[in-house]
């Protein structure tokens, strides 16, 4: 609690938080700093008087409390800040590199301390940014010069600065002032101790990062999906590696305050993987990425008032990996259980397709004399047993696609289910005939192909197939290929069934 | 900034450590060159593998692990933490692969989300945790460790001998079943790493391979994350086998040269520690980076990437693929 003492009593601290506090003001984040407050802060987000839970509910929707409208407005802020560096990362395979650097500013964080000798937000800001550049640059170096490859790198990076961290704070803990240093804090975070120095800072870099992001938006997108095509363009894709990479580093040093440094590359990358689920459009992913990292920031700091001694950072993440989490199953175009479904109901049109396809082969071998189909017959071209003819044909009927005779002994094509029969076949033979004629297969190995080919085939294809193949009436193996008229019923190559 | 850097006095930092200070030092000694020397084998193949970054990911997920079987079984004898963690550490990379293959998302994206998840749940577990009772866990100590506060009394007595305090002796069977496993397995895991296309073409399973590796990976650090803490246990893994890579393209190379890097650097390391009164783990840590920078100098200077050993690359895989299991390991 020196921090809380210091920031009372200091005025060199008073005036310098003023001033930033008129930079970011600048910064188009005006509108945050209502909630900003002025006096006295608990250190825990649920020191509180309230024991139930509606009463606590009450009073976190009110925001009542000065040390909430703080852990609040500095979630709100870390989830904007962090979500759109963590889209950049997540597209450009760095995610990682959060984890790298965020572990790389501890011992940036002790000479930050060591420098001024209490726990001033800007002297560790400082500190902590120039060992995250050093690092980043080390990354680069070691791939580079040598020939590990980036995960080497990477941990080689995160283990050696974090050592030299770790033995500067033990180092720190042997002097008088260090016990009370709270870098301890560093390492899992507090959102509930944030202070008016962290949210500003917090506030001046979410505002910087949208301002670079609103400026720079076409180079940073081009030189993340396409460096090459960047580069030929005349764009310094290395400068703005470098200036994504300073923009990382202030968004994780000015994070670690709020959720520590293990959990920081969590808040970066999570928000913007689950957006990368959702979206195909960089710009809408940076939009849900930054949405998601301030309903997860608001949800953890529920969570956490709410809850007895529950900390803020983990269940911040554990909230975005929610969200994560449905968007990894319920996401309409990649979740799982979308790609499933596509899968399921497409292997079974396929089945029904397959089933008309034997219909048409029933009808074909009597000479299109009739127009009911036994089942039984029907039975025995598939190799089944009667039973599950009869139940996929049941399947076919709620389809719109076969219709039972009186005794259901026997089915007879609906006109849909004719038309769906004649492409089937007329796409089948199509493409044997496509791959004997154009492509020069034997006759006899192109029917396993046909047979996948069939139902993919799109109108149009079908009509180029037909004009390159001269509107040709029979296939390779002299069986007729029906025509587009045979569909309605009226064509000249089959009777009408 | 006065008192942060005590004063050298080499009879203090050199000459009593291995004098009155003795029983103590040679026990931390080999505690940190077992920890190096086990993590830096299985860090040999992670390397190989590019996975060098799952070794973070299972170190910290180790976390959650330790506290569901806390909460299961209500005791920290260390069986049960260790089938604890172990479990959580190949969960991690079931969910690895499970994000990897069902979804669009990278895999370093995949190993983010996989270890934070986990950790921040067991965070969160033992804060809930506390609330009922008291929980022996503590996250700061899973994440930190330090091998000078592990308890080395009292020693295990076997027949009258004096053996050594129990600590130490796990890691040393850990260590002992690490190097028999990748003598038995040598061209298996070689194969595997090196070329898994022509390994499962010759009928070898690399999916039990890989998980068996991981399994190692887990033990490893499972062991080694109370001495030296679950961030510093990813310094052990990659560093002594990056330091190994640079000088040598050769495997069994390799393999003693990491277990040299892991000796001089915790030796190095403890007479640093005793001097700047640090973390042991993290100076030996410190010691191993130095010990990298200057190899990483050599090669630099030199501009000869393989060091050390006379066969070229090309040469090493084909003599070693070709050797019968086993006898690779003294070419």
């Amino acid at each position: 609690m020196t921090a809380r003492r210091c920031r009372g009593s200091c005025p060199v601290r008073a005036a310098r938080a003023a001033s930033r506090s008129r930079i970011a003001g600048v910064l188009l984040v005006l509108g945050l700093f209502f909630l900003l407050p002025d006096g006295a802060w608990a250190a825990r987000i649920s020191e509180l008087t309230e024991t139930t839970f509606t009463g606590r509910a009450v009073r976190f929707f009110t925001l009542q409390d000065p040390s909430l409208r703080f852990a609040l407005t500095g979630s709100v802020l870390l989830g904007i800040c962090c979500g759109l560096m963590g889209s950049f990362l997540v597209v450009r395979k760095l995610a990682l590199m959060s984890d790298a650097l965020s572990h790389a500013v501890l011992p940036g964080v002790a000479l930050g301390f060591l420098w001024t000798m209490k726990k001033d937000p800007l002297a560790i800001f400082l500190g902590a940014t120039i060992a995250g550049l050093l690092g980043a640059g080390l990354v680069q170096a070691l791939r580079h010069t040598t020939k590990h490859k980036e995960d080497a790198a990477l941990g080689f990076v995160l283990a050696s600065f974090f050592a030299v961290g770790a033995c500067l704070v033990t180092m720190i803990q042997n002097l008088p002032e260090g016990n009370k240093s709270g870098l301890d804090k560093f390492m899992f975070g507090q959102a509930a101790a944030l202070g008016p120095g962290d949210v500003q800072l917090l506030a001046v870099v979410t505002g910087l990062t949208l301002l670079v992001l609103g400026l720079f938006y076409k180079e940073l997108l081009v030189t993340s999906f396409d460096a090459g095509f960047a580069r030929s363009a005349g764009i310094p894709t290395q400068v703005f590696h470098y200036l994504l990479m300073l923009l990382l580093a202030f968004a994780i040093v000015s994070s670690l305050q709020a959720v520590g440094v293990v959990l920081v590359a969590a808040m970066l990358v999570i928000p913007a993987a689950a957006a990368y689920l959702l979206t195909d459009r960089f710009g809408w992913m940076l939009i849900l990425s930054a949405v998601f990292g301030v309903t997860t920031g608001v949800v953890g700091s529920f969570l956490s008032f709410v809850g007895r001694n529950l900390p803020t950072g983990p269940l911040m993440v554990l909230s975005a990996t929610a969200v994560f989490l449905g968007a990894l199953f319920f996401g309409p175009r990649h979740g799982v259980l979308a790609k499933w479904w596509r899968r399921r109901s497409r292997s079974a049109r396929i089945g029904r397709e397959n089933l008309l396809k034997a219909m048409y082969h029933v009808l074909e071998q009597e000479g299109f004399r009739g127009e009911t189909i036994p089942i039984r017959h029907l039975a025995e071209v598939r190799r089944e047993s009667i039973e599950d003819v009869t139940r996929d044909l049941g399947r076919m009927q709620t389809h719109g696609l076969v219709s039972f005779t009186g005794d259901r002994r026997a089915v007879v094509f609906t006109p849909d289910g004719w038309k769906r029969a004649c492409e089937i076949v007329r796409n089948h033979r199509l493409w044997e005939l496509y791959l004997t004629h154009a492509a020069n297969f034997a006759v006899d190995h192109v029917h396993e192909d046909a047979e996948k080919i069939e139902h993919i085939l799109g109108e149009d294809t079908v009509r180029q197939l037909e004009k390159r193949l001269d509107y040709a009436h029979r296939d390779p193996h002299g069986r007729l290929i029906p025509g587009r008229a045979d569909d309605y019923g009226k064509g000249p190559n089959v009777p009408k069934p | 900034m006065n008192g942060l850097v005590p004063p050298f006095d080499f009879h203090r930092v050199v000459i009593e450590p291995w004098t009155t200070g003795f029983p103590l030092t040679i026990w931390i000694v080999l505690m940190g060159s077992l920890v190096g020397i086990a993590c830096g084998l299985v860090g040999n193949y992670l390397l190989l593998r590019r996975m060098a970054l799952v070794g973070d990911a299972i170190s910290h997920s180790i976390l959650p692990g330790l506290v569901v079987a806390f909460l299961i079984f209500r005791t920290v004898n260390t069986p049960v933490m260790f089938a604890g963690a172990l479990l959580a550490g190949l969960l991690t990379v079931a969910i690895i692969e499970f994000i990897q293959r069902q979804t669009r998302v990278k895999v370093d994206a995949a190993i983010c989300i996989a270890f934070t998840s986990l950790f921040a749940l067991g965070v969160t577990l033992v804060s809930a945790a506390e609330a009922a009772g008291p929980v022996h866990i503590d996250a700061e100590c899973v994440l930190f460790g330090e091998i000078a506060l592990i308890p080395f009394d009292p020693p295990v007595v076997l027949g009258g001998l004096e053996l050594g305090p129990p600590p130490v002796l796990r890691m040393a069977a850990v260590t002992l079943v690490l190097v028999l496993g990748i003598l038995l397995f040598y061209k298996e895991l070689l194969l595997t790493s090196f070329d898994p296309g022509l390994a499962r073409a010759m009928g070898m399973k690399t999916t039990v391979w890989h998980y068996g590796l991981m399994t190692a990976l887990s033990l490893v650090v499972v062991s080694a994350f109370e001495s030296v803490g679950a961030i510093l246990a990813v310094a052990m893994l990659i560093v002594p086998a990056m330091f190994a890579a640079q000088l040598s393209t050769h495997l069994p190379t390799r393999m003693v040269l990491t277990a040299l890097h892991a000796v001089a650097s915790a030796a190095t390391g403890y007479h640093l520690s005793v001097w700047l009164e640090c973390s042991a783990a993290a100076a030996m840590v410190v010691c191993g980076s130095v010990l990298f920078a200057l190899a990483w100098g050599i090669t630099a200077l030199t501009r000869k990437t393989g060091w050390i050993d006379a066969p070229t690359p090309e040469n090493s895989v084909r003599q070693s693929v070709a050797a019968p299991p086993g006898s690779g390991a003294d070419q």
